[in-house]
């Protein structure tokens, strides 16, 4: 078999990615809950936010780092495996992803720090101002990767001389038609993933009976937080769907496996799309609700992939599949909020095994639909890098072969197994530690002030008993 | 004019954040490098200790320098790193397991040398590739139209495997004299007696690459030995920062060794730049040809100069903070 360094570059980067996207979409998430939680402890004083903030800084700190580490290398695969694309957009991307690391630096330099170790070392105040702080700066290190790539997705602001842009208008370049959407999609995203994880967390600490009250509160805040968000998230998600359908109509037919332009268009429930024969197998569908969905009106006409060539057409399987799943864990997060303010009649919220149960489950589901997002969103517009400017295969290294690529994918999947289950499994470790009674006080001038070093729990079941509260 | 101007401005940012990182996260590199080397388990905590504080600021730098590459100077970002592929996957697997390995060892009891020889490992290969580097960028990269075309272990040559322990042998004494200034008794015994051997081989390597290079490019060899040059003055001071170590670890000084191996560090590296200007990607292409628009460089250059001071300020702080001799073996 013949290995293809575009394909493999894809999947390259799509792994790397992928790892990397699911921290900082929980990260960011979770720095606005300790905003929060800091901010009600300053409020009114009661020292069960104050232990919650001072539990889930340890765990954000622990996803922070790791998130870090995988920011490594995704600074180092636009050059190795894209390096006629970086080259291409340098003069604007090479800014806003050096932005975002100023940024990111910034905050580290400036809040993060305060906020793991300042407790009970600086004023109150002044550890609610970091943990603003640090909130506001995940948001800011998220605009710059995400107006970068609203800009690959609908490209503005730039004329394209001799090969390379140029920009003509940082404005138009960094907010262009579907970033507002992008933005809103993924910054409720992140609210989404953080509100499900507090709530699975509470919900396990609730089951076995541990530091009941403050799990209470915080299951109880969360679940209101997500019976808001997660409905204004399918809202949201239709519009940007809306936008896509104006800037990106191929995508649109490839999340909705639809071959011709047609009005009167069915929601598949189940296909198998297959791009070699222009058509579907195995179709199961809602006559029109496509049409409504997307046109607002049943016999709404919908563009279709062959009025593309084959070429310019997007894996159409993946797309469809990954929106598919993206959607599934959409409304099951509706229905799980729903759920919850139905059994809060009688407090059977915070006593229900199964719902407790679901709950832990349904931590995962946000990362799910997260990547599934990104799914649809990046392999929807292939065969495009910039959309309708630069293809994938003009984009590539031209020096790559197939087995180089392949090569670093295998490492980079090796690499990233021992540093990732490690990790993870340091999480598990720093959850079940829980709250303490009595936080360790990190007073020796030894400790280092890192992000992981804010959490104490030891690596080792045996070794980590000593801690057990 | 302006083009010029903000292309230079740029260079001395970019050069200012290159010999940030080598000294920087040279010394901590160092140490992991001379972990198989101590005498026993407690000078390594002492070692990893004295290094566990700040490495990660160390590193930094590297990011910043990679993304402001790419901002300021897309051809280098988009010529060097398809050029040294295999060695950038290397270099940041090496990076990646060592990071790992500072947090880790502390959390882990049983299984913690698993996580020594990560972090000796993952210095050693990452100093390595780091040294690779230096010496593909000296021989330089075949490039036609703005693209790198030759093959993919152009960068791994006799050469450049010199350059590579070379530069595994600079950062040991680093490492070395790093170890003097933040210890004491018999660890801080053990590093004095082995800096004077590291400071051997770190000249001897200087002493080849020195000899090679004028034969590898001619452009060096013109440079240097067609005329005489002020540029003398950098080997110059970089022999006296040799003597200045001999001399302090002799009279068992503290400080001094380590100072005067940064200055031999940063004349070495000064004499490196001094071979190559103007040109940033050798043989053919100059500062000039590798900048982005310069309403690009400019757009960063705003940010950039509003966060270097307050990492700056931030690095400083760290490093008062944990000033002082490193003691005992508990971490926490």
């Amino acid at each position: 078999m013949e290995l293809d360094p575009v394909l493999l570059s894809r999947i390259q980067f799509a792994f790397v990615v992928s790892f990397h996207a699911i921290f900082p979409v929980f990260t960011i998430g979770l720095a606005s809950y300790v905003a929060v939680l800091h901010g009600l402890f300053y409020k009114t004083g009661n020292p069960a936010w104050d232990r919650l903030a001072a539990f889930w800084v340890k765990v954000f700190a622990v996803v922070f780092g790791m998130g870090v580490v995988s920011g490594i290398v995704m600074a180092f695969q636009f050059g190795t495996n894209w390096s006629n694309f970086s080259q291409a957009t340098s003069n604007f991307l090479g800014p806003m992803l050096s932005y975002e690391v100023v940024t990111a630096f910034f905050l580290e330099a400036g809040f993060l720090g305060v906020l793991l170790f300042g407790r009970g070392k600086v004023p109150e105040g002044v550890h609610l101002f970091a943990a603003i702080m640090v909130a506001v700066g995940t948001f800011i290190s998220a605009f710059w990767i995400l107006s970068t790539n609203s800009w690959m997705q609908t490209p503005a602001g730039v004329e394209l001389v001799d090969g390379r842009f140029h920009v003509t208008s940082w404005a138009e370049a960094m907010f262009t038609a579907s970033f507002p959407y992008r933005f809103t999609h993924m910054a409720l995203a992140s609210f989404l993933t953080g509100g499900f994880v507090v709530a699975g967390v509470s919900a396990w600490y609730l089951l076995i009976g541990r530091d009941v009250e403050a799990n209470r509160k915080a299951l109880s805040m969360c679940m209101w937080l997500l019976l808001v968000l997660a409905p204004v998230q399918a809202v949201v998600g239709d519009a940007h769907g809306l936008n896509t359908l104006e800037h990106q109509p191929t995508k649109v037919a490839a999340m909705e496996a639809n071959w011709e332009t047609q009005s009167g268009v069915p929601l598949l429930l189940f296909a198998w799309p297959d791009k070699e024969a222009q058509e579907n197998h195995f179709e199961i569908g809602i006559p029109r609700l496509a049409s409504l969905i997307l046109t607002h009106d049943l016999d709404g006409e919908v563009p279709g992939l062959k009025a593309v060539p084959k070429e310019e057409q997007p894996p159409v399987w993946f797309v469809f599949w990954s929106f598919r799943a993206m959607v599934a864990m959409g409304m099951l997060m509706i229905a799980v909020a729903f759920v919850g303010l139905w059994l809060r009649r009688g407090g059977r919220l915070y006593r229900s095994r199964p719902f407790l149960q679901t709950l832990r489950l349904m931590s995962v589901a946000p990362f799910i639909a997260v990547l599934g997002g990104w799914f649809v969103t990046e392999a929807g517009r292939a065969p495009w890098l910039v959309y309708g400017m630069m293809t994938q295969t003009e984009a590539v290294t031209p020096s790559l072969s197939g087995w180089m690529v392949l090569a670093t994918l295998i490492g980079y999947v090796l690499v990233y197994a021992v540093v990732f289950l490690t990790g993870g499994y340091y999480l598990t470790r720093v959850v079940r530690q829980g709250m303490l009674a009595e936080e360790p006080r990190d007073d020796e001038v030894e400790t280092a002030k890192r992000p992981l070093s804010a959490a104490h729990a030891t690596l080792e079941a045996d070794a980590g008993r000593q801690f057990g509260s | 004019m302006e083009l010029i101007n903000l292309s230079a401005i740029w260079a001395l940012i970019i050069g200012f954040g290159v010999m940030m990182y080598i000294l920087m996260d040279g010394f901590d590199l160092g140490v992991g490098i001379l972990y198989p080397f101590a005498p026993d388990e407690h000078a390594r905590d002492v070692m990893m200790n004295s290094v566990a504080p700040i490495w990660d600021g160390n590193e930094t730098w590297l990011v910043l320098g990679g993304a402001g590459l790419l901002a300021a100077f897309p051809l280098v970002y988009t010529i060097l790193l398809p050029a040294l592929y295999l060695g950038v996957f290397l270099m940041l697997a090496g990076l990646i397991f060592r990071g790992i390995a500072f947090e880790f060892r502390f959390k882990s009891r049983r299984n913690r040398h698993w996580w020594n020889r990560a972090f000796c490992w993952g210095s050693m290969v990452a100093t390595f590739c780091q040294g690779v580097v230096v010496g593909a960028y000296i021989e330089g990269f075949e490039v036609a139209n703005n693209v790198y075309v030759g093959g993919p272990f152009d960068w791994l040559t006799p050469f450049t495997v010199i350059t590579g322990l070379a530069l595994m042998a600079g950062y040991a004494l680093l490492g070395a004299t790093w170890t003097i200034l933040k210890s004491e008794g018999h660890v801080q015994e053990w590093a004095y007696r082995i800096t004077p051997k590291l400071l051997l081989l770190v000249l001897v390597g200087f002493a080849i690459i020195s000899i090679w290079t004028p034969f590898v490019d001619d452009f060096v060899r013109e440079r240097w030995f067609d005329h005489l040059t002020l540029f003398w003055v950098f080997p110059f001071l970089a022999l006296v920062c040799a003597g200045l170590i001999w001399r302090s670890v002799a009279k068992r000084r503290e400080g001094q060794p380590f100072v005067a191996t940064m200055g031999l560090f940063l004349f070495t590296y000064l004499g490196l730049v001094a071979s190559k200007w103007p040109y940033l990607i050798p043989p053919d292409i100059t500062l000039w040809e590798a900048a982005s628009a310069p309403e690009s460089q400019l757009f960063l250059l705003l940010g950039v100069l509003f966060v270097i001071p307050v990492v700056l300020g931030y690095t400083a702080w760290s490093y008062w903070v944990f000033r002082g001799k490193v003691r005992g073996a508990g971490y926490h």
